[in-house]
C-alpha cells in the first residue's frame, strides 16, 4: 500500500509557495503533509493532499512541473524510539531512504518515506508488522 | 600613395583574383555563371559591385576545404574560427599568404607605434584561433622581441611583463582591464612595468573602455581589427591619431553595403562591412559579408597615411555575440538544447561582465515530463546541459533551471539574449 505524493518544481522566488498553496486552497484541497527540499536556486515542494487527482489536474493546468511519486506512509506509536525502529528495520535489509518527513497527531506519528525500492520496503515493513497507511488513512488521521 | 594609384593597384589585383577564383573555385564559377558574369567583365574596382557575395554559411557549407583555390599541397597552415556549432569555419594559407599576413600585421603594429626595440607580450590564444600566431609573425617581422605567452594565468602574465620588460601588450581589451585589476592589487610593483602601448582587438570596445585602459595602465590603447575569413588580425589598425582604423586596402578592399538591400552605400554612410581579398591564394573571398556595422572614411589622415579608415564597429547585422574573444551565435545553444530530450529549446542567455570577464548564465526551462522528484536528478540534468553546451561552444556557462513557461514566448523573433555588459 502506497500513498501518492505530488512534487512540484519551484524557483526560489518570493510568493511562489504562497501561490501554489493558494491555488489548492481555492479548490478546497487540503494538505495533509508538506515538505520542501531546497537548493540555492530552486526547490522541490512535496505534498500529500486530500484530493490527489484534482490537485494534479489543477497544477498542470497552471503550467507547473508536477511529478507523482509513490511513497510509503508508516504509522508509529507516539513513543520515543519508534521512528528509529522503522529505520533500523529498513537498513537491516539494506534499503536506503532517499528522503523522508514526518508529522504527528495526538495519538500517533506518521513517517512518509521514499525508499530506493518501494516494493522491497513494503514487503519488509509488512513482514515486521508495521502499520502502513492508505491515502484515506492519512486524510482521516 | 594617392587614391588613384591605390585604385589602379586594386583594379589590377582584383582582375587577377577574379580570374583565379573563376577557374579554381567551382563555388565562385557557379555563382558568377548564375549572374551571367565572365572574368573579363571585371575591368576595375568599379565592377566590384557586380560580383557575388560570400557568407559565413557558404564557408560552413563547403567545410572544411571546399573554397580553397589551390591544391592542398600548397596549403602550409590551417586556422579555424572559434566557437561554431560542430563545423568551424576553416581557413587555409599558402606560403605567400603567410608572408602577406605577416606584412599586414607588421604594418598595423608599426602604425600603432611598435618598432624593433619593443618587447611584444602576446596574450592572445595561440592555436587554431588566428589571434596569437597572427600577431606573432607580424611582430617578428618588425624585429620586436616576441613573448608568446598566450592566454590565461594572470599572475604569470604580470610576472613576465615585469621581469621581461614587456613594452607592448596584445590581447582582448577586456583582458587588458582584467590584467589591470590584478596589477593594481600589488601597488608596490607598479613601477616595474614598462608597458607603453596596447594593441587590442578580437572584440568590440568603446571609447570609454579605451580611456579606462589608458588611464589604468598609463599606455596608449590601439584598436586592431581582423577576422580569420579575411586573413586574421591585421586587416586594419589604428595609427597614433586614433581616429579610425586604416584598412590594408591593397590586400583587402572594403565596401559598405545595406544589409537588407545589399546595395553599396554612399561614402560615409553606416552599413555592413564587406571585404574582397585581392592577394590571397589559399582562400580568396569575393565580397565577404562580415556582419560588422561601421562606416568608411576616405579622407587623408593626420598621420599622413592615405589608406581608407573604418570606424570602430558599432554592432552586428546578425545576432552573433563575442564572449571573451570567442564568437557565439545563440542558435548554437538552441541546437544543443534541441538535441537533448530533457529540455525545451526555450532558454534565455544572460551575458554579464564581472571583473572585466564576460560571463554566461543560461536559464533553461524544466520539462514537465522529465521533472524528477529528486534534487540529485535535477543537479545531474544541470551538469549535463552545462557539459553539452561547454563542449560545443568552448565557453564556460552557468546553467540555471527555471519553471516551465516562465521564459517569454513571442510570435516573432524570440528574445534569447540579454546582454548586460557595459562597454
Amino acid at each position: 500500500m502506497t500513498v501518492k505524493q505530488i512534487s512540484i518544481f519551484l524557483e526560489n522566488k518570493s510568493g511562489r509557495l504562497a501561490e501554489v498553496l493558494g491555488i489548492l486552497g481555492e479548490e478546497n484541497i487540503k494538505i495533509n503533509a508538506l515538505t520542501i527540499a531546497d537548493t540555492s536556486e530552486y526547490g522541490i515542494l512535496r505534498l500529500i493532499v486530500s484530493d490527489f487527482q484534482r490537485a494534479v489536474e489543477i497544477l498542470k493546468e497552471k503550467e507547473f512541473s508536477v511529478n507523482i511519486t509513490e511513497v510509503v506512509a508508516v504509522s508509529t506509536p507516539n513513543q520515543a524510539g519508534s521512528f528509529a525502529k522503522v529505520l533500523k528495520t529498513l537498513s537491516d535489509e539494506t534499503i536506503s531512504i532517499e528522503y523522508m518527513y514526518a508529522f504527528k497527531s495526538k495519538t500517533n506519528a506518521v513517517i512518509i518515506l521514499r525508499p530506493d525500492s518501494v516494493d522491497l520496503a513494503l514487503h519488509v515493513l509488512g513482514k515486521h508488522k508495521f502499520k502502513l497507511l492508505s491515502p484515506d488513512d492519512i486524510t482521516n488521521n | 600613395m594617392s587614391r588613384d594609384e591605390m585604385r589602379a593597384c586594386q583594379s589590377r589585383r582584383l582582375i587577377d583574383m577574379v580570374e583565379r577564383v573563376y577557374h579554381n573555385v567551382p563555388f565562385y564559377r557557379n555563382k558568377m555563371q548564375a549572374l551571367g558574369l565572365h572574368p573579363e567583365d571585371i575591368r576595375s574596382v568599379d565592377d566590384l559591385k557586380r560580383l557575388p557575395f560570400t557568407t559565413k554559411q557558404d564557408l560552413r557549407d563547403s567545410y572544411p576545404f571546399g573554397l580553397f583555390a589551390v591544391p592542398q599541397s600548397e596549403i602550409v597552415r590551417v586556422h579555424a574560427s572559434s566557437g561554431t556549432t560542430g563545423k568551424p569555419t576553416v581557413v587555409g594559407y599558402t606560403r605567400r599568404d603567410l608572408a602577406t599576413w605577416s606584412e599586414v600585421v607588421a604594418r598595423c603594429l608599426t602604425s600603432a607605434g611598435a618598432h624593433k626595440h619593443d618587447v611584444m607580450h602576446i596574450a592572445y590564444g595561440y592555436g587554431l584561433f588566428t589571434g596569437g600566431l597572427g600577431l606573432h609573425y607580424g611582430s617578428e617581422k618588425i624585429g620586436a622581441t616576441v613573448i608568446p605567452v598566450s592566454g590565461g594565468n594572470t599572475k604569470r602574465q604580470l610576472q613576465i611583463m615585469r621581469d621581461f620588460g614587456s613594452t607592448i601588450l596584445a590581447c582582448t581589451p577586456s583582458y587588458a582591464l582584467y590584467l589591470a585589476e590584478a596589477m593594481e592589487e600589488d601597488e608596490a610593483k607598479r613601477d616595474e612595468y614598462k608597458l607603453r602601448v596596447g594593441i587590442f582587438g578580437a572584440e568590440p570596445w568603446t571609447e570609454n573602455m579605451r580611456r579606462e585602459i589608458e588611464e589604468r595602465w598609463k599606455i596608449k590603447a590601439m584598436d586592431i581589427f581582423g577576422l580569420s575569413e579575411v586573413i586574421g588580425p591585421g586587416v586594419s589598425c589604428e595609427c597614433e591619431a586614433q581616429s579610425g582604423l586604416h584598412v590594408q586596402e591593397d590586400h583587402f578592399i572594403p565596401e559598405i553595403i545595406d544589409p537588407v538591400t545589399l546595395e553599396v552605400m554612399p561614402e560615409g554612410a553606416e552599413g555592413e562591412l564587406v571585404f574582397t581579398t585581392i592577394t590571397k591564394e589559399g582562400l580568396p573571398l569575393l565580397r565577404y559579408r562580415t556582419r560588422d556595422l561601421t562606416t568608411l572614411n576616405y579622407a587623408p589622415c593626420k598621420c599622413g597615411r592615405t589608406l581608407v579608415r573604418m570606424q570602430k564597429c558599432t554592432g552586428r547585422s546578425d545576432d552573433m555575440l563575442i564572449i571573451r574573444g570567442v564568437n557565439l551565435f545563440p542558435s548554437q545553444i538552441e541546437s544543443v538544447l534541441l538535441e537533448m530530450d530533457e529540455t525545451h529549446p526555450h532558454y534565455l542567455l544572460y551575458v554579464d561582465r564581472i571583473n572585466n570577464l564576460d560571463t554566461l548564465q543560461l536559464h533553461v526551462e524544466v520539462d514537465a515530463q522529465f521533472f524528477q522528484d529528486r534534487i540529485s536528478e535535477l543537479q545531474k540534468l544541470t551538469k549535463k546541459i552545462q557539459h553539452n553546451i561547454e563542449s560545443t561552444i568552448g565557453l564556460s556557462v552557468d546553467v540555471k533551471l527555471v519553471e516551465p513557461k516562465t521564459i517569454e514566448r513571442s510570435e516573432g523573433k524570440a528574445r534569447r539574449v540579454i546582454d548586460r555588459r557595459k562597454y
